[in-house]
């Protein structure tokens, strides 16, 4: 199943300058996978290496935080929208 | 050779901006900017577009962190435009208006714009940076009708 993901301008780079790619996976951990094998050098921008989500980052399906649903298990959908975006916080 | 924008903003949106730090106190008030990039880069052309103000989830007089629904609401409503985020403004209560260390460290993306407001005297007092690998740079900001 195909996912589409919405990018944020600070992740574009990595990922040929576009602001929606597609990956497969029924997860949002699997499409994660994906998308990092497509990208490698998303590796670390999204996932801690203790394999949970990095902290500087949220992320929705469609208009849900997944922290408040199952986090990477989230289950998805192929009419489903992930959008990844960026912690904005300062003092 | 690389120029730095010039922020450039409507009366308008400079009044939405100062409403919705005043509105905040006595906690600092965050939004996003949109606005278009230069073709071919990541850098802002400097025009705000559009004003989104955001709740404030810390809730706090020291900190801000701009509500990450709000955030997904400005995204949105900015790409359906055809503009970008380019920047985010929060209200500074008690100090001036430069980027704290807690500003500095946490600056998520190179290319935006930082403004912040003021509130610390009588007249607020609006600056804007760019803050790239710690180092922090103002940007001319003026007002337009």
């Amino acid at each position: 199943m195909t996912v589409e993901i919405r990018m944020p301008t600070i992740l574009r780079p990595h990922v040929g300058g576009v602001s929606s790619v597609k990956a497969d996976g029924t997860t949002v951990g699997e499409i994660f996978d994906g998308l990092m094998e497509q990208f490698p050098s998303l590796k670390g921008q999204l996932i801690t290496e203790a394999g949970d989500l990095h902290r500087f980052v949220n992320v929705y399906r469609n208009d849900d935080d997944i922290r408040y649903l199952e986090r990477l298990d989230t289950p998805l959908n192929e009419s489903d929208v992930v959008s990844i975006i960026p912690a904005v916080a300062g003092g | 050779m690389f120029t730095e924008p010039t922020l450039r903003l409507t009366e308008g949106d400079y009044l939405t901006i100062l409403g919705h730090c005043y509105d905040g106190l006595p906690d600092e008030a965050c939004g996003m900017l949109a606005g278009r990039l230069v073709h071919g880069t990541t850098v802002p052309d400097g025009r705000v577009e559009a004003v989104y103000p955001c709740a404030n989830a810390d809730a706090s007089a020291r900190t801000y962190t701009v509500d990450p629904k709000d955030l997904l609401r400005a995204m949105r409503d900015a790409e359906a435009r055809g503009l970008e985020i380019v920047g985010v403004y929060h209200s500074h209560t008690h100090t001036e208006a430069w980027p704290s260390p807690t500003d500095v460290r946490q600056a998520v993306d190179p290319s935006w714009l930082y403004l912040i407001v003021s509130l610390k005297d009588g007249d607020p007092v609006l600056r804007a940076f760019r803050i790239q690998n710690g180092n922090i740079a103002e940007v001319a900001a003026v007002l337009e009708s």
